[in-house]
């Protein structure tokens, strides 16, 4: 639609509509809704499904399932340690639901959830409050502890604790604009680059010829794309896991 | 068994002296692509500056001392950011590394 008037409209791709008809418009259910439980459908369905043979030599859906699990579980108790296990649900489930959040959005007419601030921020949000909640369940008193390190002399106290507030206040944020940030632009490059095609192809006769370019681009692009989604993924819980670390051992 | 023993210390001090071996430490376990630790420390210096700025408005508007605290927190946010890209290359704390 954007190369009918001529011009590059890139961000209407990240445009929630609700669907369902008007029960869904009732209820504000959007297709980014619509895609969150088609991503959870689809990590139970590989779970579920992939281990539902338990062979000894597994198949291909079963190995897929496996190495996930050892991934992830190799991932977090490499950073938080052996105590760490019992986390292991958490940061598997977040990483699942970020890495097929990506993963999907590369599909044609698939939108990606993990393109808007507010569902990102809403997964960082939570990696917060528990990171907070196990420090404060764990060390109880000592976790304020964390904002001021010892050894420091005592009249920086009153630089050093607010600089250590905000720079832990500011976990949640990078963490969501990380994400947030590397889907966009990606997305955003895609788009620009396919509309160049559009664009380009409609010059007459030597259009064809020139398009071919911004396509190879795109093509290069979506490999590109299919390793940040991958990465993105990875960062995510691997710094949940570090975040996780220095609130089981508050150094 | 003897020359076995000495064969791997020496390669792996030859591996190390010609920096095949990724140096622990740096970066963590992340990427460490330069595209990727500039994006990195680019969102750590950002994300402490908006949350100073977002405390120090908001402490601002609950205290009525505009705009002090506002331009003491974006100080702070500054600091910390800063602070925030240092702790990426010197993680604190020596645990993570021997775990």
């Amino acid at each position: 639609m954007a190369a009918e008037t001529g011009t590059i409209d890139a961000l209407s791709q990240f445009q929630l509509t609700p669907v369902l008809g008007p029960i869904g418009a009732a209820v504000g259910f959007s297709q980014s809704n619509a895609h969150m439980l088609l991503a959870a459908g689809l990590i139970t369905a590989l779970i579920m499904f992939g281990m539902s043979a338990r062979a000894v030599v597994p198949g291909r859906l079963q190995s897929l399932a496996e190495s996930s699990y050892e991934f992830v579980q190799g991932l977090v108790v490499g950073q938080v340690g052996e105590e760490g296990k019992r986390f292991f649900p958490f940061v598997f489930t977040l990483f699942m639901f970020v890495l097929f959040g990506n993963m999907l959005g590369l599909l044609p007419y698939a939108f990606t959830y993990t393109s808007h601030i507010a569902v990102t921020f809403g997964l960082a949000a939570i990696v917060f409050v528990l990171i907070t909640v196990v420090a404060l369940a764990l060390h109880g008193r000592k976790f304020f502890g964390y904002f001021f390190p010892e050894g420091a002399p005592l009249w920086l106290a009153p630089i050093i604790i607010p600089v250590e507030i905000v720079s832990y206040l500011s976990r949640p944020v990078s963490l969501s604009i990380r994400l947030f940030a590397n889907m966009v632009a990606g997305h955003v490059m895609l788009k620009v680059f396919a509309t160049f095609i559009v664009l380009l192809g409609g010059l007459g006769a030597i259009g064809p010829l020139v398009a071919i370019l911004p396509l190879s681009v795109n093509i290069a692009l979506v490999g590109f794309e299919v390793l940040v989604a991958f990465l993105q993924a990875y960062v995510f819980a691997i710094l949940t896991s570090i975040y996780l670390h220095d609130a089981v051992h508050l150094h | 068994m003897a020359e076995d023993d000495g064969f791997e210390q020496r390669l792996r001090q030859a591996r190390a002296r010609q920096g095949m071996d990724p140096k622990p430490g740096l970066n963590g376990p992340l990427p460490a692509s330069s595209w990727g630790v500039g994006f990195r420390a680019g969102v750590e210096v950002v994300s402490a500056l908006v949350v100073g700025i977002v405390l120090g408005m908001l402490l601002d508007r609950w205290l009525g001392t505009w705009p002090w605290l506002f331009l003491l927190f974006f100080v702070f946010g500054s600091v910390a950011g800063v602070m925030n890209v240092f702790r990426l290359f010197n993680p604190r704390g020596g645990a993570r590394k021997q775990g």
